[in-house]
C-alpha cells in the first residue's frame, strides 16, 4: 500500500496531506480527550501502535506470486476509531519512509488516508454493525479484514485518480490487481491474528474493553467494572 | 494460549505456505509491481522526489524491517507480561 517517494503528482500530495491533516488534527483532540478522561488505557494505544509496527514489517507471500503486508490498522480502529489509528498508522508510515525507503515524505499524507482513515473506517463500521450480534472476537476478525483490504482498494483508488491513462476503468483493475488480490489471504490472515491478539485482551483486561465500551457486558459476565462516572 | 489459537495459528502458517508451494512467482514486492503499471500507463512521468536515504543493502534493509517487527513485539510482549502479572496478584 505504500505509494513510493516521488510517484505522486505534487497536486495529488498536496491533496493528501490536507485530507489526512484535517484528520490528524481532530484525532489529537480526540486523544487528549481520551487520555485525559481514561488514562487506564493507555497500553491499550501502545499496544495498537505496537502491532501495527508488526505487522506492517511482515512480507508475506501470496497467491499472486508477490509479496505484501498486512496493515495491523484493524485492531486500533476497534479499539479507539479511525482518526486515533491515522495517528498511529502515521508513525509507522514516517518510519518505513525514513529508515526503509519504503513509502516516502511526499506520499506520507496520501499513505496514511489509506492505511490510517479508509481502511480503519470501514473496519470500525464493520466492528459496529457487528457488535453485540456476534461475538466480538468473531466482529473484531472481519473487521480487520476489512481494515486490511479496503487499504489497498484504497491505494488502488490514489493511484488510478494520479494516473488514469486513457481508460480509467482498466487502469483501476490493473493497479487493483496489484494491490487488491494479492491482499486478499493476506487480509485474511490478519483477520485471524486479530482474533487471537483480541483474545488475550479480552482474557487479561476485559475491564478496559468494557471502559472503551467496545464490548458488552454479557461477554464477560464474571467482571463487574467499576466506572466512576464513565459509561 | 489454547486449541482454538494454535488452530488459528496454524491456518495463518497454511496460508503463507500454500502459495510457495503451489504458485510459481517471483515473490516481489506489490509496491514496486504498482511502480510498473505507472511506467506503462505514463512512460514520460519521472518521479519528482526521492528517498532522503535508503538502506545501502538488502541486508541493512531487513535489518531495520526486523528491528521494527521488534519494537512491536516487546511493547505488546511487556504489556500482556505486565496485565498478566498484574491479573495473578
Amino acid at each position: 500500500m505504500h505509494i513510493m517517494e516521488g510517484y505522486l503528482p505534487i497536486q495529488w500530495c498536496i491533496f493528501w496531506y490536507v485530507l489526512s491533516g484535517i484528520v490528524w488534527v481532530y484525532a489529537i483532540i480526540q486523544l487528549k480527550k481520551i487520555l485525559s478522561e481514561k488514562p487506564e488505557v493507555k497500553p491499550l494505544l501502545a499496544i495498537s501502535g505496537a502491532y501495527m509496527f508488526i505487522l506492517s514489517s511482515l512480507k508475506m507471500p501470496s497467491v499472486t506470486g508477490s509479496c505484501s503486508h498486512p496493515c495491523g490498522n484493524g485492531l486500533g480502529a476497534v479499539l479507539f476509531g479511525p482518526a486515533v489509528t491515522a495517528v498511529l498508522a502515521s508513525i509507522v508510515l514516517l518510519f518505513q519512509a525514513l529508515l526503509l525507503a519504503h513509502g516516502g515524505i511526499t506520499t506520507l499524507g496520501a499513505n496514511t488516508f489509506s492505511m490510517g482513515v479508509v481502511g480503519p473506517f470501514f473496519g470500525y463500521l464493520t466492528y459496529k454493525a457487528l457488535k453485540g450480534k456476534i461475538n466480538s472476537t468473531y466482529a473484531v476478525g472481519l473487521a480487520a479484514v476489512i481494515s486490511d483490504w479496503m487499504t489497498y482498494v484504497t491505494t488502488s483508488i490514489q493511484l488510478t485518480l494520479a494516473f488514469p491513462g486513457d481508460n480509467p476503468l482498466h487502469t483501476f483493475l490493473a493497479f487493483a490487481t496489484v494491490f487488491a488480490v494479492t491482499q486478499v489471504p493476506l487480509a485474511i490472515a490478519e483477520g485471524l491474528l486479530t482474533m487471537v491478539i483480541w483474545d488475550k485482551l479480552k482474557e487479561l483486561r476485559p475491564d478496559l474493553l468494557l471502559k472503551l465500551g467496545v464490548i458488552d457486558e454479557s461477554e464477560v459476565p464474571n467482571v463487574s467494572v467499576v466506572t466512576e462516572g464513565g459509561e | 494460549m489454547n486449541t482454538k489459537h494454535i488452530v488459528i495459528l496454524l491456518i495463518v502458517a497454511a496460508l503463507m505456505v500454500f502459495p510457495l508451494l503451489f504458485v510459481k512467482g517471483e515473490y516481489g514486492g506489490a509496491d514496486d509491481q504498482a511502480e510498473e503499471v505507472i511506467k506503462e500507463i505514463d512512460p514520460q512521468y519521472h518521479p519528482w522526489f526521492h528517498p532522503i536515504w535508503e538502506p545501502p543493502s538488502g541486508e541493512i534493509e531487513s535489518l531495520l524491517f526486523a528491528l521494527q517487527a521488534a519494537i512491536g513485539a516487546i511493547i505488546i510482549g511487556y504489556y500482556i507480561g505486565y496485565f498478566r502479572a498484574k491479573a495473578s496478584q
